[in-house]
């Protein structure tokens, strides 16, 4: 096996030596009856160019976003990628280093999460931010009990246009700790009244910006209205490039903004690795999950940073830690650190611009096909097309044609009786050939 | 002078020390600003040209305000970074001995394969019907790990080993509900040497905690377990290997002790890749274990993450495993997405993050899988074993053993016992490995051992390679035992960086850079 340096002569040496006549008398306190006596009823070892062969058939048969036109967003969005970002995160400094617990050999890792941090706090508008989460969903999650432990309340509010994924893991965990969640209903056209939902009792109130409709918000009112009753308003977005274009939650009141971060940096593998991006108010650092790395000082009076307020965490705290997190997305926040520093702002606003653009250009196209209808006031780069067909149909009549023209409702929501809704998101990587062709081949599946 | 390795053994003062160099610079040992110190508002490093005059639809959400980002030119960013990297310990750098950590070789062609773009590229909601593959990659990682663990079926989405945890504690209590014991069955056993996050675990999932005494050897004994049995009691959460390297020798009664008092036995599976091929949990009589696949199968840590934290579960958790899984329809595949499709028979308790878990992470740890085979698994752990105890071996005349009685598994203990009366810590001695060229062990870990020391070697480490750290550390224990305290009392002193003071970025935190100032203040 490639991977194992001891030759079979180390191995005996190292036998002796330890003192000990075979391997299996390291393996003595395993019950004999227990120990494995034969090879288990897997492969037998394969050398790369094998290995290559098997995983890349498997690759092949999956169709590449890149490969065909493209519109699938709700939650997880196709952009481009510098291709610095990935030579960068495969150094392997960065990416065979473990979580940085001797800062001094570690400030590679340190440096850059302080660069995360402060670039996720820009952008959401806030005050600090963490080192970040697994995902935006459970992200979500983790805000919902910390809204609890600051409010000393258990009831959360979820707007109806929160992503219903997201809706579903901040269920599971509050059903799991018997605390209350108030559920909108889907809110498609983002004209629920959510101001009444808010009383005494309420922790927090959810809310997504733009929501997984596509609709953009405006938080103020309802920041305002919980903070008049002691809650706290968690401002979600699932697209951060939005944050290029759109007022920042932060400014409209926000106390605790968390979101997904794949869209920067990082690819779209199948669902995952992500990075939660978790953003609040200084006042309540110390009720924030995850790692946070701060700045200090070395004996020589230099500049140098550390993973900081550990008295929050679990090794420490036990049962009583803010979280269970004890990682946080480490090479996902470098690629998108790295990727969000060769953006800069002006990088941003233009992609940003772009995506927009876009989106306008095949929402204005799509206004021309019979039994088709765009549903969304204002929107940034994704929005919800009402269709004459079930949406899942004709989905998968695109996908025959070579097209993957976005999200049905009812993948999301089965049963909610909006199977005749799509989401379609439209990035930087379409191009007018892509439109062009999504909307004659939609035409065309309507039209059968 | 040579010690036997051929290196010189008195590092002493450079004669640069006394020549202080005007940037602050030690030749490669830069120190390199912020992106923020040298970045600036109008600096994009991605071209991208505007879009043609358009209608917005933004309406009154359009940003006004600036965003207060700097950017870099990509020269500039690929320097900054490359820069960063070089201040960095890496596996690749050199030896890791990071115990209940594990770091191993990170082969490339895993990285090589996760990268392919049909693996990549591939969005969560596309069509089911456009990702065969992917499906097929969850179902061959799923057979892989049910082989290994016995186990009759695995939850993949979790993203981490705490949320694995998590999984299989809220699996725990979705079948404690259904017997209809959920308001009274609401108590976790957790012995005082777990990790931190099986705790907090168990009280994010709305259990109580309750503590198990650790045995003066340093293993959980199956008497002091079921004197804390009684019908209030959920779960054991039980690591196994244990964190102080140890194979629990009473696992197979405390499982039977546990199931006959109505209750799970959750088993921690960090450790897992000690027994590989070797031993399987699901013999031992395990509910619910996590695998951490970055550890046991070497999916690459970036510097905290991501991970991947599978669970595989019992025939009694099966049913309750959440949402999104893989069903076997015969031969055919089938994902169910919501509760609401779950096949007869399934019960699944939620769902715990937004898609299917994390696919680039499950196609790293199947290519380590079939690169190794069942032969190549076995042999790995058997060899980290030999590792570990080598070191130990290696080590025990001058360091001291807490547990002297039992086998090392993958991970060596020691204690600061033999460190009394020099006047060096733990953590000095730590330090001074760095200056040696490596990283430190983990240190004050576990919390039931005084100045713990728990180093884990791995089966990627060569003869040669484990001679080299022993000669090491037999140096440095010399020198701490023969007064050489300076040499510890104030190191590193070979880093990048010298000892930083983390007390100070606790009492005052600063989380984020806040306002232009030159670097020569910065430290202020």
């Amino acid at each position: 096996m490639r991977y194992l340096p001891l030759t079979d002569t180390d191995r005996l040496d190292m036998l002796a030596r330890v003192g000990v006549p075979d391997i299996d008398a390291l393996f003595s306190d395993v019950p004999a009856d227990k120990l494995l006596k034969a090879p288990l009823d897997l492969p037998r070892t394969k050398g790369e160019l094998e290995v290559e062969r098997i995983m890349g058939r498997m690759a092949a048969r999956n169709v590449a976003a890149s490969s065909v036109p493209f519109f699938v967003g709700a939650g997880a969005y196709k952009h481009h990628v510098p291709a610095t970002v990935d030579h960068l995160i495969q150094r392997s400094e960065f990416l065979t280093s473990y979580t940085p617990y001797q800062p001094e050999i570690a400030q590679g890792t340190l440096q850059y999460l302080f660069e995360f941090q402060t670039q996720v706090a820009a952008l959401t508008g806030m005050e600090v931010a963490n080192a970040s989460m697994y995902d935006g969903s459970t992200g979500t999650a983790e805000a919902v009990l910390m809204a609890h432990r600051v409010t000393r309340r258990r009831k959360a509010v979820l707007s109806g246009g929160l992503h219903p994924h997201y809706a579903d893991v901040v269920r599971t965990l509050s059903e799991m700790a018997s605390d209350d969640v108030v559920s909108l209903p889907a809110d498609v056209a983002a004209n629920e009244d959510i101001l009444a939902q808010i009383d005494d009792e309420t922790s927090c109130v959810v809310v997504q910006n733009p929501d997984v409709f596509g609709n953009l918000r405006d938080l103020a009112p309802i920041a305002e209205k919980a903070h008049a009753h002691g809650a706290l308003l968690i401002a979600v977005f699932t697209e951060v490039m939005s944050l290029g274009a759109i007022t920042a939650p932060g400014e409209m009141g926000a106390d605790i903004v968390v979101g997904e971060g794949q869209s920067i940096g990082n690819a779209l593998n199948f669902g995952g690795p992500y990075v939660g991006l978790f953003a609040a108010k200084s006042k309540y650092i110390r009720q924030m999950p995850g790692r946070l790395c701060g700045e200090t000082v070395d004996s020589e009076g230099q500049r140098g940073f550390v993973l900081t307020l550990s008295t929050r965490e679990q090794h420490i705290r036990r049962d009583k830690a803010t979280s269970n997190i004890c990682t946080n997305s480490g090479l996902c926040c470098l690629a998108f650190t790295i990727h969000m520093t060769l953006l800069g702002q002006a990088g941003l606003e233009r992609v940003a611009q772009v995506n927009h653009a876009n989106a306008v250009k095949l929402a204005d196209l799509l206004a021309g096909v019979k039994g088709a209808s765009v549903l969304n006031e204002s929107f940034f780069n994704e929005f919800t097309v009402k269709l004459a067909k079930p949406a899942a149909d004709i989905v998968e009549a695109l996908a025959r044609k070579g097209i993957l023209g976005g999200v049905p409702v009812s993948r999301l929501l089965p049963g909610a009786g909006l199977d005749d809704l799509l989401i379609v998101a439209n990035t930087e990587v379409n191009t007018d050939e892509d439109r062009a062709a999504f909307v004659a081949a939609l035409a065309e599946v309507l039209s059968c | 002078m040579l010690n036997r390795q051929g290196r010189p053994t008195q590092s002493g003062e450079s004669a640069a020390e006394s020549h202080p160099t005007f940037t602050g610079n030690r030749a490669l040992q830069q120190i390199e600003p912020l992106i923020f110190e040298i970045g600036h508002h109008e600096t994009t490093g991605v071209d991208i040209d505007p879009p043609a005059p358009f209608k917005s639809r933004l309406g009154a959400h359009a940003r006004k305000g600036e965003i207060g980002l700097p950017g870099l030119s990509e020269p500039e960013a690929m320097r900054h970074y490359v820069r960063l990297s070089q201040k960095n310990y890496g596996i690749d750098t050199g030896l890791f001995p990071l115990g209940s950590c594990t770091m191993k070789h990170n082969a490339r062609l895993n990285e090589k394969m996760a990268r392919l773009p049909g693996f990549s590229d591939v969005h969560p909601l596309q069509p089911v019907s456009t990702v065969p593959g992917a499906l097929d990659v969850m179902l061959q990682l799923s057979h892989y790990l049910m082989t290994l663990t016995a186990m009759p079926a695995v939850a993949l989405s979790p993203k981490a080993g705490a949320h694995g945890e998590a999984c299989g504690m809220m699996a725990i209590k979705a079948a404690i509900a259904a017997k209809g014991e959920g308001a009274s069955r609401n108590v976790v056993l957790v012995p005082e040497s777990a990790h931190g996050t099986n705790p907090a675990t168990a009280a994010l999932i709305g259990f109580s905690v309750r503590s198990v005494p650790a045995r003066a050897d340093g293993t959980v004994a199956v008497e002091d377990v079921k004197a804390l049995l009684g019908p209030d009691i959920a779960a054991i959460m039980l690591t196994n290997p244990n964190t102080c390297g140890i194979f629990e020798p009473q696992i197979v009664e405390i499982a039977a002790a546990m199931h006959e008092a109505g209750a799970y036995f959750y088993c921690d599976g960090a450790n897992f890749n000690a027994i590989v091929g070797k031993a399987r949990p699901g013999d031992l009589g395990v509910d619910a274990m996590h695998i951490n696949l970055h550890k046991t199968f070497s999916t690459p840590h970036g510097g905290g993450g991501p991970g991947s934290g599978p669970v595989v579960l019992s025939a009694r958790l099966a049913p309750y495993a959440p949402v999104p899984f893989i069903h076997l329809d015969g031969d055919a595949p089938r994902l169910v997405e919501h509760k609401g499709d779950a096949p007869q028979g399934n019960a699944p308790f939620g769902r715990i993050t937004a898609f299917h878990g994390q696919m680039g992470m499950y196609v790293r740890a199947l290519t380590y899988m079939l690169s190794h085979g069942s032969d190549g698994m076995k042999q790995a752990s058997e060899d980290a074993v030999l590792n570990a105890n080598y070191i130990r071996a290696g080590l025990q005349d001058l360091m001291s053993l807490p547990y002297p009685d039992h086998p090392s598994m993958h991970e060596a203990l020691f204690d600061d016992e033999w460190l009394k009366g020099t006047g060096v810590t733990t953590l000095d001695f730590a330090k001074a490995m760095i200056d040696e060229g490596y990283h430190p062990m983990t240190v004050y870990f576990p919390l039931v051992v005084h100045g713990a020391m728990l180093v884990e070697p791995t089966e990627s480490e060569s003869k040669a390679s484990l001679d080299l750290f022993i000669a090491t550390l037999r140096d440095l224990a010399m020198a701490a035992k023969g007064n050489d305290k300076a040499r510890f009392t104030g190191a590193p002193h070979h880093a990048p960086i010298r000892r930083l003071d983390e007390t100070r970025a606790a009492r005052q935190p600063v989380l984020k850079w806040v306002a232009p100032r030159p670097i020569s203040e910065a430290a202020e």
